[in-house]
């Protein structure tokens, strides 16, 4: 197995992200900030000529079909197993995709940001049972790469892995890797788009790709593109489908412009450009 | 109550459950509703078989299908395998572009749909299967109100699923050689006795149960 580790587009700024429990008065000049949104933040500023270009992307999901029309190469494609000790174990994946959805994710992105890099960690795929551990396992060596972004269409419901999750997601908001998870349209408790620490995203029915809406009532935040959407499937294919899994790359591939053009936002900062530029906040247009 | 006591109590309250035959009744008469609601071709429920990781057809609405009850497909691969472990529904349409599922579901069923709509049957924190509705009618727009109506039917699904697990389950333990099989053995004969032999049955069995609550 040999797998590239990745780092955030700002590695240098990682230097400056040491934890800090407190703050003596002699210190105040050691954490002095440069604000880095304007006075008004509008989609001209927050990604106005962004390609995605620097950004890595992870999508977490069933593989990708690189070389795809609608996809393009990818950078990098592992398979997430767990091993008899409970460990996840990465091994290159040379299979592609099984399903077709997490292609179909990828070219969601890559519509959105053409110059954004695409890795793929497949955690779906090798049999229902288990597969929550499997994907707490990519989804634990996804963040240990230092993605920037992690594109999550899928969830689990099971309450014991929910603890463990909700720690990675903390971990990956920290260490500023953008978790965004596809909510559940069905009343039903999953993981781990319910956390406050990723972005949540659900579906709205208007056929613009830009257009996103900030939710003023959440476990849900944003409402992007995710009903009758034309993507990406396997063989080279493309067929149309709805579901908020599609909704979610939309607001991966706009994260992953913002960030292109602003590297050194935290996902606290970006969650709030997110916010301001929201088709129904008015920051956006 | 231990967990003996559980099966136990499980087992016999399995008497006054339906039948496992009745469940499939039930299962069938979701995916009818759900054809017609939807004004689909058809509407299919697999049933998630744990021991050996598959997906199962427990319900068609096709009269001409029946005979497929019981195929089994891996439940690692394909649109139901990825809806059943993402948890997550999904509505594709232009299945045909497809050339995988559609080689892999015509050497099954002979038949390949357009489109198809898939949703997880949750109950509590557990996955036991996946509704599908195939084909509705063409040139009709999807709409999140109409994957609202599915989430309520997969809903009704999952309830019927795990009570048909339960029944499978009180029936497997009412079958076997243990404690509640010892019980459902005698229930049975009870069940068979008439007139004054009846009447002494019942008075021994209530007169054993007087006797065991004393302990």
């Amino acid at each position: 197995m040999a797998v590239e580790v990745v780092g955030h587009a700002d590695e240098e700024h990682d230097e400056e992200l040491r934890p800090a429990w407190s703050l003596t008065r002699d210190a105040y000049d050691s954490i002095a900030l440069d604000n880095p949104l304007p006075d008004r933040v509008d989609r001209a500023w927050a990604l106005g000529g962004a390609t995605g270009k620097g950004v890595k992307v992870c999508i977490l999901d069933s593989g990708i079909e690189s070389g795809h029309p609608s996809v393009g190469e990818i950078a990098g494609a592992v398979v997430m197993s767990v091993d008899e000790d409970g460990n996840g174990v990465a091994a290159e994946d040379a299979e592609g995709d099984l399903c077709g959805h997490g292609t179909a994710c990828a070219g969601v992105i890559r519509s959105f940001a053409p110059d954004a890099e695409l890795y793929s960690v497949r955690v779906l795929g090798a049999g229902f049972t288990g597969s929550g551990k499997v994907l707490l396992a990519g989804l634990k060596w996804a963040v240990e790469q230092g993605y920037d972004v992690i594109n999550m269409s899928l969830s689990t419901t099971k309450r014991q892995l929910a603890e463990v999750l909700h720690e990675l997601a903390d971990t990956a908001y920290f260490k500023r890797t953008v978790l965004v998870a596809a909510a559940h349209n069905m009343p039903v408790e999953s993981f781990p788009w319910r956390f406050s620490s990723v972005i949540s995203v659900g579906s709205h029915e208007e056929d613009d790709p830009l257009t996103f809406f900030a939710n003023p009532d959440p476990p849900v935040e944003f409402f992007a593109r995710g009903v009758n959407v034309d993507i990406a499937w396997l063989g080279g294919s493309t067929i149309r489908a709805t579901g908020n899994s599609f909704a979610t790359p939309c607001i991966t591939g706009i994260s992953a412009l913002v960030l292109s053009k602003h590297p050194r936002l935290t996902p606290f900062q970006l969650k709030s450009v997110l916010y301001l530029i929201a088709s129904n906040v008015g920051g956006g247009a | 109550m231990s967990s003996s006591d559980d099966r136990l109590y499980a087992a016999v309250a399995a008497g006054v459950l339906a039948s496992e035959e009745q469940f499939g009744s039930l299962l069938r008469s979701i995916v009818e509703v759900a054809r017609a609601i939807f004004r689909a071709r058809g509407s299919s429920i697999f049933l998630h078989d744990e021991e050996k990781d598959e997906l199962v057809l427990a319900a068609v609405a096709d009269e001409r299908e029946q005979s497929l009850l019981g195929m089994r497909i891996p439940s690692s691969t394909g649109i139901a395998g990825w809806v059943l472990s993402a948890r997550t529904p999904l509505v594709i349409d232009d299945l045909q572009n497809d050339p995988r599922f559609a080689r892999g579901v015509a050497e099954k069923t002979g038949y390949i749909p357009k489109g198809l709509m898939a949703v997880p049957l949750l109950h509590d924190e557990r996955a036991l299967g996946v509704l599908q509705v195939l084909d509705r009618p063409e040139n009709s727009r999807f709409s999140l109100h109409e994957m609202d109506l599915l989430g309520l039917f997969a809903n009704q699904a999952a309830i019927a699923l795990d009570l048909l697990g339960s029944a499978r389950r009180a029936r497997a333990a009412l079958e076997g050689s243990g404690d509640a099989a010892t019980v459902a053995r005698v229930a049975a004969a009870l069940d068979r006795l008439e007139g004054t032999r009846r009447d002494a049955g019942l008075a021994l069995l209530r007169a054993l149960e007087g006797v065991l609550r004393e302990q």
